[in-house]
This record gives structure tokens, C-alpha cells and sequence, in this order.
């Protein structure tokens, strides 16, 4: 192992959350190292437009994302199962590479909504403790909306998020969404234009009272220069978005965003395709020095630093924690310890429409253009006897429809042969989908551990997945389902497939990447790992970043928040720790 | 834009030391490995990252009697009718050797250590056995069978036989020696389906046979002009990245 010079700051990982603090730190004046598991990545060269446009290449073989020979997850659904590997994605799409997820991601950028930071205390309050489920850990966030919204508001700017706001400092503006949080300002660029689904799709929930908007978008609609100087083209609609890298210019992410401007700074250098083993620490375990990591020769250095940032998205934020001996492991038996509690997913549902006489052009799309409604979300409907918590944000957003992975075929349509042929060409054009993107709460029996059969190419654990839907989800899902086939209904489809979430996580069927918890951030040291800063607690120079912070899962996508939370920790050791470095629970 | 398509030739060998010395400040020893990046993007024009490529002609994993047998698989799968033609005049085959052939045959990028166990619907492929393994043994497998109940090999049933014998092996109702049948069936089934509809460059999906047959434009990257056009037929013709490349093919 042969030891580096000293630096002020090691990041590790340069997706969303790396980057944003890194930037920050460097505009501070902090000498700070990023070191990023996966290549160097550019838009130019690779999200060439002359070659992006490349279905097997970036969905079916997962291009971009992390080769699980490198490393994967095991699963199982309950303690009592042995956890087997992932050998190929299914469930979830990991990123790799500077930039991270946030390359191939979609760009749905939501704000969760103020009740969320204080989701127990919110629903105990409204509905009293005794109608939460038992089976149900619900955690406070140890931070509020007022604290989290200039952070919202940098992340936004920095992305040039589109959409239109629905409450402005408390004026409500009919077309926008009306139950987000009071917003100090307008989203930075216009919402894009609308396809014919989503239309479709608001005009019939309109006609059923309710309120629909245009979903808020990280993919920009007019050339728009961020605060960084960074400049991005409009959005065309390409199709090629979710799982593919964009050619444009449009679809925010680090590469686009941030890097261009932080790479120019002389007091910031990148590691490349330099895997972080272990962050290190002092005998005393309450100081970190450093990391060690591992570069593509094979070669181990040790990167010491006053500063420790991880930022590796939540899997490898857990696991790193487990490996490096940081925390208390989290036991489901006695319910102590607290690395790898409250892992949390989303519960996806959709309703497939099948028209005759309709032509929704599917190819015309992009991984977040849309309307939505909100109506059937979190707490924004009575629960009163409904015997759940918990909702979904219902909308339409076509992704595109290259169509190796989309083909819409009516119920009992054989998958082959001529009367498959006849139906694909039949349906392909005139069909459409609405779908529930839903909340995820936390149980005492799905957490993140480390396997104790399988293995990493350097011989360390994989990180282990216990993990099923909670009850409460399902029957959410029935219900908020339901409502959403009620709009399809008005709309007069030929026919439809309702698909509520049922039965077992499976970890073969793509739902969404938003896994959450695991290293999550509260006001107890005894139920949480991190506090409202996002600093470990009992290692003051070491930070954990990401949605591995989150206490159980809201129905929204997860990224707004992730980007606004490394922008606040950023903004606490800028204006706290380093005037005073040491535990920041009061500032 | 073919114009500026026929500048992008992939990866040259002067360009990646170009790359290199542009983009890095210590260590380097290749292009995408482990490099320390300070002040300069790296980035050089035309260093595009090309999709993987094959030579066009002959069998490059099949032997000639698996491309036999898998043409006949395909051209079930996929028959020639009105509205395209079959699996086999469509490429589906060729792709499938060629993906076999490429990284994809070797699972070159997928977690394969052991203990392997079977597990639950729910933690998905757990065999052992890689794309050329499965295809090698399972088409083995499958002709015989066919040879056993029939005396024959699957290319040389009658079409109604071989869609009787694939729907048995996809409601999992025959049973080889040596392979499970169900699961050949759909190994087979994903990648035609996976050629048939991917972009011509892999092999299959020949003149954009199935994308004009959906109305699929393919490769197209602007739609700000058709995006409020609701609930019109758009006449667009599809392209693909092998005309972006090449320019040549009208
Ligand atoms: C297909 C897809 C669609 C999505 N759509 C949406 C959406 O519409 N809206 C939304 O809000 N969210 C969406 N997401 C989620 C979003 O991508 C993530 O929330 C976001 O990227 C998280 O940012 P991050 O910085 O925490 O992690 P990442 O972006 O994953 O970055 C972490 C980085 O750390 C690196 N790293 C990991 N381990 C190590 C190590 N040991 N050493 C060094 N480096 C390491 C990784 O290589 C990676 O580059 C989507 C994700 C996917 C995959
Ligand atoms: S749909 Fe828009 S943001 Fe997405 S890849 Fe295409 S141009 Fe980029």
C-alpha cells in the first residue's frame, strides 16, 4: 500500500451527491480529491449522438451502469431464506462512472413535501398513535421544510429543473402542482411541452376534479446556463433517455452540470476507475483519516484526509460503513444497532389503456415529460379508516418506446408467432399507460447487512438485501391503484390491465433504482446513523450522502432530495464545521 | 449530418495517446483505466465510443447444424407473413451468433461466482451455465430429442410440428435429457425478440423490417416539431445508427 500526500477533502463517488459537495468544498478553498469507482465519462464522446441511440447496447447489456462482476447485491425476501446474488440487473439499475446513476437516470425531480420530514410525528398527530401499523418503523427526518428548501432551490438552479410551481411563498397558481411545500421561487426553466398521453391523461382527470400539472423535469425545455456558467441545450424528445445518456446537453446530471465547471478548478483532481475499499480510522474510532483504494492495476494506495465524504449512492454507502467498522450493525432480532436499518424501496403500480383509435406517436418521449396528480399521495387524502399509509403520485410519462423492452400486448396475446405479430402491430402505436409511483415504508425486517457467502472480487462481502413489501404498501397499492383506474375508465380504453404491486419484491422485473435507508439521518444516535447535517454521528469529519438517509420512502422520486441534502451538508461544513470542527447537533 | 456521421470512426490508437496526455496529469498507462484527472475535460473531437462490432459474413459461434436448428427456432418465433418477414430473413439468427459471439456469450460483465444454488422466482437467474453453454448444450439437447421422438432434426419437422413442440417447451410439458427445456425455449424466445428489434447494426432486424412494421422512426434524436402533433400519423421512415455511420445506405 503506498500512502498519498495529505488533502483537505476525499470524496468518494462523483454522481449527484459527490459532485455538489465537492464543488462546493473547493469553492471553499479546500484542496479536495473525488475518487470515482467507474471511467470518466463525457458526453461528447460517450453519448455520441451518432451512437446513442442504441437500445441493446445501453438497456438490455446495462452499458452504463455497474458491471455486477465488479459488484452486486444478494437478495432475499425474508431472514429466514438464504440470499442469493443478482448476477444481472432486474429490480434496480446502479450507475458507474463519473456522474453516476444520474447519467442514465430520468429526471423526474420532485420536492418531497413538508409533512415528510416529520412523517411520524405528522400522522401520529393527525390520526393518533394507536392507527399506525405496528409493523411500521416510521421515522422524523430531524430536519424540517423551512430548513430544506433554499437547498431544494440550489439543486434546482444547478439542474435547470423545469416545471411550474403550484405555491409560491403561499400563493397557490392553478396548473401547478397544489400540494408541494411553499416554494421561495419558480422552477429555472419553463415545464416542456406535452405529448399526446399525458394530455390525454390531465384532461380526463381534470373532468374528475382534479388538479393535474406538468411533472418537474431535470431535463431542461430552452438552453439555460446554471450558476456554475454551465450551459444546456432544450430537450427533444428523443425517446433514448432512461438508461441511455443524453447527446444533448439536456438531461442534467454531474457531467453536465458540474463537472465541467469543478474540473477547471486547480484545487480539485479526479481518480478514476479507483474503487474505495475501506474509510479509515483513528484507534479511538472517532476520527476519520482517510480512505484506501484500489486503482485498475491492482495497485492499493491510502488517501489520507481531514475530511471524508461518501457519497457512493446507497448500497455502497452502507457497505462501506459495514466493511470500515463504522456504526453499530443493525440486528432485526434485538433491534439495536443502527447501519443498514430502515431500507426502504417504491412500490410501483401501473394501468395499461389499449385504444382502437388512437395514435400516441409512443416514440416521441423522454424519461420526464409528463402531467401528473398528487391527490392520491403521502398524506395528502384522509386516511381515516382506510387501514394504510402511504400513497403514490399518479401520472403519465412516456419514456419512449424502443421496442425491444416495449411492446404492449392485450391480455391472453401469445408472446409468439403470427397472432403475436398481429397484435404487437395492432396495439403499439394506440396504447398508453398511467402509472403509481409509490411510498415505501419501513419494517423492522427489511434492512441491508453483509452477505455471508458471497463475495467481491477483492474477497470482500456483497451487501446483503432483506427486503418485501410491507403490508401496509400492498393494500395502499390496491387502493391508490384503484383510483387510478377509475381516471383510465373515464377515458374509454377498448380494454386495460390494472397492475397494482402484489405479492413478493422480486428482483427480476425493472421497478424503479430509488432504494432508500440504510445509513439514515435523525435526532436519536440510537435509531439513526447520521444527524440532520448528514454527519456521522460519533465521527464529526466524516459524512454519509445520499438517499441511504432516508427514514422510510415517500411516493416521489428520490434525487430533488438527494441533491438538496448534499447541498445542505455542504452548507454546514462551509458555515459550522469549519469554523469549529466537531459535532454540529445544535447549529 | 451523414456528413459529419462519416468523421466519427471509433477510437484510434493516436487518439487515445492524444486523449491521455490532454486529460492526465500522472499515472496513466491506458486509456480508461485508473487515471488522475486535474484541469483539462478529457475529451478530444471525433473519440467516439463506438457500439460493438463483427465481421458480416459466416458463422461466428454457431456450428452449421445449431444455425440450422436455431433458423428454424426463429422462423416460428417470428414468421414471414404481411406483415414482415420471418425470423430467419430477418436476421434473427445471425444476431443471436453474434451476441454469443461478443461479450454477452461469456457473461463477461456479469457476477458468475458460486456457491450456485437455485432460488426463488423472485432472485431470477441463478444457472451456471453462460449464453454459449446454454445455447450448446441445450440445442444438443433439443435435436436429441427431436431425433428420439422423431428421427429427424428440428430444421426437418413440418412447421405445425415445431409449433407444437415449442409450445410444449414453453408451458414446460417436455422434458430433455441433459437441458431444461422451458428455459432454452426462452433463452432462444429473448434473443430473438432482442434481434429482431434492435437496431440493424447487431445483425438482425434487416432493413428495419420490424421498426417499419410498428412505425417505430428508430434512431431519430429530434421531435420538438412533432411533439404537439397529438393523434397523427406522422409518415416518419425509420433510420438507424448503421445509416448514421455509414451514410451510404439511402
Ligand atoms: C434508470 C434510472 C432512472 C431514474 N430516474 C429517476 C428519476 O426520474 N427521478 C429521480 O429523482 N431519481 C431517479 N433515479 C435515481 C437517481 O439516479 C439517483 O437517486 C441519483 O443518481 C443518486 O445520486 P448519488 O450521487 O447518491 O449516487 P450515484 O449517482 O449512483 O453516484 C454514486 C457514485 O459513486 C461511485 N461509487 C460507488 N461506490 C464507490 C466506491 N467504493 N469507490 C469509488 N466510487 C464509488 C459510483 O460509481 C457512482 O458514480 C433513477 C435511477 C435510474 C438508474
Ligand atoms: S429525451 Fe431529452 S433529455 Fe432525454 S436523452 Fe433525449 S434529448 Fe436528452
Amino acid at each position: 500500500m503506498k500512502k498519498l500526500p495529505k488533502t483537505d477533502v476525499v470524496v468518494i463517488g462523483l454522481g449527484w451527491a459527490g459532485a455538489i459537495i465537492a464543488n462546493e468544498l473547493a469553492d471553499e478553498g479546500l484542496e479536495v480529491v473525488g475518487i470515482e469507482r467507474g471511467p470518466w465519462r463525457d458526453t461528447a464522446r460517450d453519448f455520441n449522438i451518432g451512437t446513442v441511440t442504441d437500445e441493446l447496447r445501453y438497456v438490455m447489456r446495462e452499458e452504463l451502469m455497474l458491471r455486477t462482476r465488479q459488484n452486486t447485491c444478494t437478495m432475499r425476501n425474508n431472514p429466514s431464506q438464504t440470499a442469493l446474488p443478482m448476477r444481472t440487473w432486474g429490480s434496480f439499475h446502479p450507475g458507474n462512472g463519473t456522474g453516476g446513476a444520474g447519467n442514465h437516470w430520468a429526471g423526474i425531480t420532485f420536492r418531497f413535501q413538508p409533512e415528510e420530514f416529520r412523517l411520524k410525528s405528522h400522522l401520529t398527530e393527525r390520526y393518533g398513535a394507536s392507527a399506525i401499523p405496528d409493523e411500521l418503523v416510521l421515522q422524523d427526518w430531524g430536519t424540517s421544510w423551512e430548513e430544506m428548501e433554499p437547498h431544494y432551490m440550489q439543486f434546482e438552479r444547478v439542474a435547470g429543473t423545469s416545471g411550474y410551481a403550484g405555491n409560491i411563498q403561499g400563493e397557490k397558481r392553478p396548473g401547478g402542482n397544489p400540494f408541494e411545500g411553499a416554494r421561495s421561487g419558480d422552477y429555472p426553466t419553463p415545464p416542456l411541452r406535452q405529448p399526446y398521453g399525458p394530455t390525454l391523461f390531465a384532461e380526463a382527470a381534470r373532468n374528475m376534479g382534479y388538479q393535474p400539472f406538468p411533472v418537474p423535469s431535470s431535463l431542461v425545455s430552452e438552453a439555460y446556463t446554471n450558476p456554475y456558467g454551465v450551459t444546456m441545450g432544450p430537450c427533444t424528445f428523443c425517446g433514448f433517455c432512461t438508461n441511455y445518456g443524453c447527446a444533448n446537453y439536456s438531461k442534467a446530471s454531474a457531467i453536465t452540470t458540474i463537472l465541467p465547471a469543478l474540473m477547471r478548478k486547480e484545487n480539485f483532481t479526479a481518480y478514476t476507475n479507483s474503487e474505495v475499499l475501506e474509510v479509515l480510522t483513528d484507534s479511538t474510532g472517532r476520527q476519520a483519516t482517510g480512505v484506501t483504494y484500489i486503482d485498475s492495476s491492482g495497485d492499493k494506495w491510502e488517501q489520507p484526509a481531514d475530511l471524508v465524504i461518501v457519497a457512493a449512492f446507497t448500497f455502497e454507502n452502507v457497505r462501506l460503513m459495514l466493511l470500515s467498522g463504522i456504526g453499530k450493525a443493525y440486528d432485526p432480532v434485538t433491534n439495536q444497532g443502527t447501519t443498514g436499518r430502515n431500507y426502504a424501496y417504491q412500490t410501483a403500480n401501473n394501468v395499461t389503456l389499449f385504444f382502437d383509435n388512437k395514435n400516441f406517436n409512443p416514440f416521441i418521449g423522454a424519461g420526464a415529460v409528463g402531467m401528473g396528480i398528487d391527490e392520491f399521495n403521502n398524506d395528502n387524502f384522509d386516511h381515516s379508516g382506510l387501514g394504510f399509509f402511504g400513497g403514490g403520485s399518479i401520472r403519465v410519462t412516456p419514456i419512449g418506446s424502443a421496442p425491444i423492452g416495449y411492446r404492449p400486448l392485450p391480455p391472453n396475446t401469445p408472446k409468439w408467432g403470427a397472432k403475436w405479430k398481429r397484435a404487437l402491430k395492432d396495439n403499439y402505436l394506440s396504447t398508453m399507460s398511467i402509472g403509481c409511483e409509490a411510498s415505501s415504508y419501513t419494517t423492522r425486517t427489511n434492512y441491508l447487512s453483509l452477505d455471508p457467502n458471497y463475495k467481491d472480487p477483492h474477497g470482500r462481502p456483497l451487501l446483503r438485501i432483506t427486503f418485501d413489501f410491507a403490508a401496509n404498501d400492498l393494500k395502499m397499492a390496491q387502493y391508490c391503484t384503484g383510483k387510478v383506474a377509475d381516471i383510465a375508465k373515464s377515458m374509454n380504453p377498448r380494454e386495460m390491465i390494472v397492475k397494482p404491486m402484489t405479492g413478493h419484491w422480486s428482483s427480476v422485473p425493472y421497478q424503479s433504482s430509488h432504494v432508500v435507508g440504510g445509513f439514515i439521518m435523525g435526532s436519536d444516535p440510537s435509531t439513526s446513523s447520521v444527524n440532520k447535517h448528514l454527519q456521522v454521528w460519533d465521527v464529526p469529519n466524516l459524512f454519509v450522502v445520499g438517499a441511504s438517509a432516508f427514514p422510510q420512502n415517500p411516493g416521489y422520486n428520490p434525487t430533488g432530495t438527494v441533491g438538496a441534502l448534499a447541498f445542505k451538508a455542504a452548507h454546514a461544513i462551509r458555515h459550522f464545521y469549519l469554523k469549529r470542527p466537531g459535532e454540529m447537533i445544535s447549529a | 449530418m451523414k456528413k459529419r456521421a462519416k468523421t466519427l470512426p471509433g477510437v484510434t490508437r493516436r487518439q487515445v495517446l492524444t486523449w491521455s496526455t490532454l486529460g492526465v496529469a500522472a499515472g496513466v498507462t491506458q486509456v480508461a483505466n485508473a487515471v488522475s484527472l486535474k484541469g483539462a475535460p478529457g475529451w478530444t473531437p471525433f473519440s467516439a465510443n463506438p457500439p460493438e462490432q463483427f465481421t458480416p459474413s459466416g458463422w461466428l459461434f454457431f456450428t452449421a447444424e445449431e444455425a440450422r436448428t436455431v433458423e428454424a427456432i426463429v422462423d416460428r418465433l417470428i414468421p414471414a407473413d404481411d406483415l414482415s418477414p420471418g425470423g430467419k430473413e430477418a436476421g434473427c439468427a445471425v444476431f443471436i451468433d453474434r451476441q454469443l459471439h461478443g461479450f454477452y456469450g461469456t457473461f463477461e460483465r456479469l457476477y458468475m461466482q458460486g456457491p450456485f444454488q437455485e432460488g426463488t422466482t423472485e432472485q431470477g437467474d441463478q444457472s451456471p451455465l453462460v449464453p454459449q453453454q446454454r445455447y450448446r448444450t441445450g440445442l444438443a439437447a433439443l435435436n436429441r430429442y427431436v431425433q428420439q421422438t422423431s428421427q429427424k432434426d428440428f430444421a426437418d419437422l413440418t412447421p405445425a410440428q415445431q409449433d407444437a413442440l415449442l409450445e410444449a417447451m414453453e408451458a414446460g410439458k417436455v422434458h430433455f435429457t441433459d437441458f431444461d427445456a422451458q428455459s432454452l425455449f426462452l433463452e432462444v424466445l429473448n434473443n430473438t425478440m432482442e434481434g429482431f428489434f434492435a437496431d440493424p447494426i447487431y445483425g438482425g432486424n434487416k432493413e428495419m423490417v420490424s421498426w417499419k412494421m410498428l412505425g417505430f422512426p428508430g434512431a431519430r434524436y429530434d421531435y420538438r416539431d412533432y411533439i404537439e402533433r397529438h393523434n397523427e400519423d406522422l409518415g416518419l421512415e425509420p433510420i438507424s445508427i448503421l445509416q448514421w455511420k455509414g451514410g451510404d445506405h439511402s
